[in-house]
């Protein structure tokens, strides 16, 4: 059985970098370095006419001498007008999907419109897939490939994205790289002459290393069309989309009011709320949201609760949860009653519930048990990690830390921030609610024990309490979505 | 494209199910004097013809006429504010609806998507302030709840100024009930402006379809 156009795309049985370089400015070189740095275990193949080895290994004068069979997919970054020959020597060897990394097409006017044209059509002859051209290439970490012109490289993860705009498959990349929750797939459709947006999404929802995925778009082409791919990948799993270039043009200014207040996006942000997908309205809300979805489990209902360590921040979630579609539930009395027990009388006494400094060792593990089990609450937002572990950093660079004897209180720090950080993990793994820890040291201090643990246990560290409210309003807006569609 | 009048336009939405004002068609002032002693209390007197689509904006509407000498001077006076141009025209007389809440409700036909179900804050201030949510067609009972939440007006549709809370069940017969309506052939568009909520329930007291011309 030969395997499917996305397989051939993102799990080749070997790869060809058509167009390698010497130089190491050029995007022959850089593409061939991540192919080989990224440890792709099947064959890589580089073509180079001139060169015999480029990074140690042999070369081919063409894609001709490709063993046939050995290769399924082929990056170009050769010039347009070479690549007609490209696809029919690859096809003759067998391989069934080419990434064309080179610019000079649609994006560049007329001539190389006609040039994509032709060589789409030419695919289509042949029976290979075509993704691009003009897209920086793809990443899909389970098969250890990075076929990509450009950096990053991201760690393996569930999040899958898929973006018109290569640069934002980047931006993904980063916050992937930066926080830990890594990447299944990622792709850059580049002018998606064959392949679009909505295609990727498609198979990334029947993808089993996915767990949830991110888009950038900025066109849709055929609305209907996007819309029920957009609906048939969000039943399957969450789908976050960022819109680019949202103008007010409405859709008839004629005699009708309905008409005048059509416009482009009020009607684009309805097909998305319809069809299941979340809407960000950044990269860095999408991505806080896409990382939300992928580490955390969704929740029954709005019931939200905000336990926190320290007063401000709880203050803020707060607020932030009376803005969202989230419900601030008053705190129940059994809870204040089994609190009481934990801490001074000095604490808040009502959600957000603000222990006021007064915990001792157990006081936050046991604090999230309580309030994440308790059968009124669907949601926690966890607030004051790290701020003890901050302290002891502080300690360990002054210079009373070896003459004061310092390192137990900071070992001891250290070890409570990673046991909070444990507890939210397990305790959520264990009632099924989602518990989202925020603190702004996931950005400042990311090796500080609190957000360091939270990363260990594979899950995200929000870098502020109003971004995880955002996620969470997300998180419940989509398991709603379900609920009420499924 | 062509529209049909508010009267036409009423009883297409009427037959899916819309909750439309109490209105009368007359030819002339003494038809419309009787049709609001039937009606009965204040009405409203609107010119109403097949080419008519700007009403207010050209003085053609008067509300809450008490007593049989304004309905007549009205029905005059607009009857003769006519032009050639509105072709064969006659009086609407309408029962005047009372609540403080105004919506809008409508199909249009997006170059992008096709036709897509809206509901907006309606009242003269409706395209400046822009509170509008669309769905696409065909919708479920699901996407009409859904876009009576996305509406951002959950403070307006509880119970305020001695007036219940709107009836979200009624509210939701009403968008199914015009996207219903839309379906029918040579439907292109439709505005239900204002959708007034009288005693929590929604009223169409106003309504335009636009038809193809065929």
């Amino acid at each position: 059985m030969s395997p499917t156009p996305f397989e051939q795309l993102f799990n080749p049985r070997g790869i060809v970098v058509a167009g390698a370089s010497t130089h190491p400015g050029k995007f022959g070189f850089v593409a061939l370095h991540n192919v080989l740095a990224g440890g792709f275990e099947g064959p890589v193949f580089a073509t180079n006419p001139e060169q015999p080895t480029i990074l140690g290994l042999d070369t081919l004068a063409s894609v001709e001498q490709v063993p046939a069979g050995a290769a399924d997919l082929i990056l170009i970054c050769t010039p347009p007008q070479t690549c007609a020959d490209i696809l029919r020597s690859a096809a003759n060897r067998g391989i069934g999907a080419a990434f064309i990394a080179s610019g000079g097409f649609r994006e560049a006017g007329a001539e190389g419109a006609r040039v994509e044209e032709e060589l789409i059509d030419l695919a289509r002859s042949l029976g290979m897939t075509v993704a691009g051209p003009n897209g920086q290439g793809l990443i899909s970490t389970p098969a250890k490939l990075a076929a990509q012109i450009v950096a990053p490289v991201p760690p393996p993860g569930p999040i899958a994205v898929a973006s018109q705009s290569g640069n934002l498959v980047s931006a993904f990349m980063n916050y992937a790289a930066h926080s830990g929750v890594g990447i299944s797939r990622a792709v850059s459709a580049g002018n998606a002459a064959m392949v679009g947006v909505v295609d990727y999404l498609s198979w990334f929802a029947g993808d089993p290393h996915t767990r949830a995925m991110a888009a950038y778009v900025e066109g849709v082409g055929d609305g209907r069309r996007f819309a029920a791919a957009i609906r048939e990948a969000s039943a399957a799993k969450p789908v976050v989309l960022v819109k680019g270039g949202t103008t007010p043009r409405g859709a008839q200014a004629a005699a009708s009011h309905t008409g005048a207040l059509a416009t482009d996006d009020r009607v684009f942000d309805g097909m998305v709320r319809q069809s299941g997908a979340v809407r960000a309205a950044t990269i860095e809300e999408a991505f806080d949201a896409v990382a939300a979805f992928a580490t955390q489990p969704l929740p029954a209902g709005p019931r939200t609760l905000v336990l926190s360590s320290a007063g401000g921040w709880g203050v803020i979630a707060a607020d932030a949860v009376t803005q969202s579609n989230l419900e601030l539930i008053p705190l129940p009395a059994d809870l204040e009653k089994a609190i009481d027990q934990l801490v001074p009388p000095r604490w808040s006494r009502h959600n957000p519930i603000d222990l006021a400094g007064g915990e001792s060792r157990d006081t936050i593990p046991e604090a999230i048990h309580l309030v994440a089990e308790h059968p009124e609450v669907d949601a926690v937002i966890y607030l004051g990690m790290g701020i003890q572990s901050n302290t002891a950093s502080h300690l360990r660079s002054g210079p009373y830390f070896h003459s004061a004897e310092l390192d137990r209180i900071c070992e001891y720090h250290e070890r409570q921030d990673s046991r909070f950080a444990e507890a939210a993990a397990e305790v959520s793994a264990q009632t099924g609610k989602p518990i989202l820890a925020a603190t702004e040291l996931a950005v400042t201090q990311p090796d500080n024990s609190g957000p360091a643990t939270v990363a260990a246990r594979s899950r995200y560290c929000f870098p502020s309490a109003d971004r995880a409210v955002r996620a969470l309003h997300h998180l419940w807006w989509y398991a709603r979505w379900r609920k009420r569609h499924g | 494209m062509g529209v049909l009048s508010e009267f036409e336009s009423k009883r297409l939405l009427a037959r899916h199910g819309v909750v439309v004002s109490r209105d009368k068609l007359a030819r002339s002032a003494d038809e419309a004097v009787a049709a609001a002693s039937e009606i009965g209390g204040p009405v409203a007197v609107k010119l109403c013809g097949p080419s008519l689509a700007h009403k207010s904006e050209r003085g053609l509407v008067r509300l809450g006429l008490d007593g049989h000498d304004a309905v007549r001077l009205a029905a005059e006076d607009l009857l003769a504010a006519a032009t050639t141009d509105d072709g064969e025209v006659a009086v609407l007389v309408s029962e005047m609806v009372a609540g403080h809440r105004e919506l809008i409700a409508g199909v249009a036909v997006t170059e992008q998507f096709g036709a897509a179900l809206m509901l907006g804050l309606g009242g003269v201030l409706a395209e400046a302030i822009g509170e509008a949510v669309f769905r696409l067609l065909p919708v479920s009972e699901a996407d009409c709840e859904d876009m009576i939440d996305d509406l951002g007006i959950s403070p307006l549709l509880g119970s305020m100024r001695g007036e219940p809370a709107v009836d979200r069940d009624a509210l939701t017969a009403t968008l199914l009930g015009v996207a219903e309506a839309a379906g029918e052939d040579g439907v292109q568009a439709i505005d239900v402006n204002p959708l007034i909520i009288r005693d929590g329930q929604p009223v169409a007291v106003d309504a335009l379809v636009v038809v193809s011309s065929s």
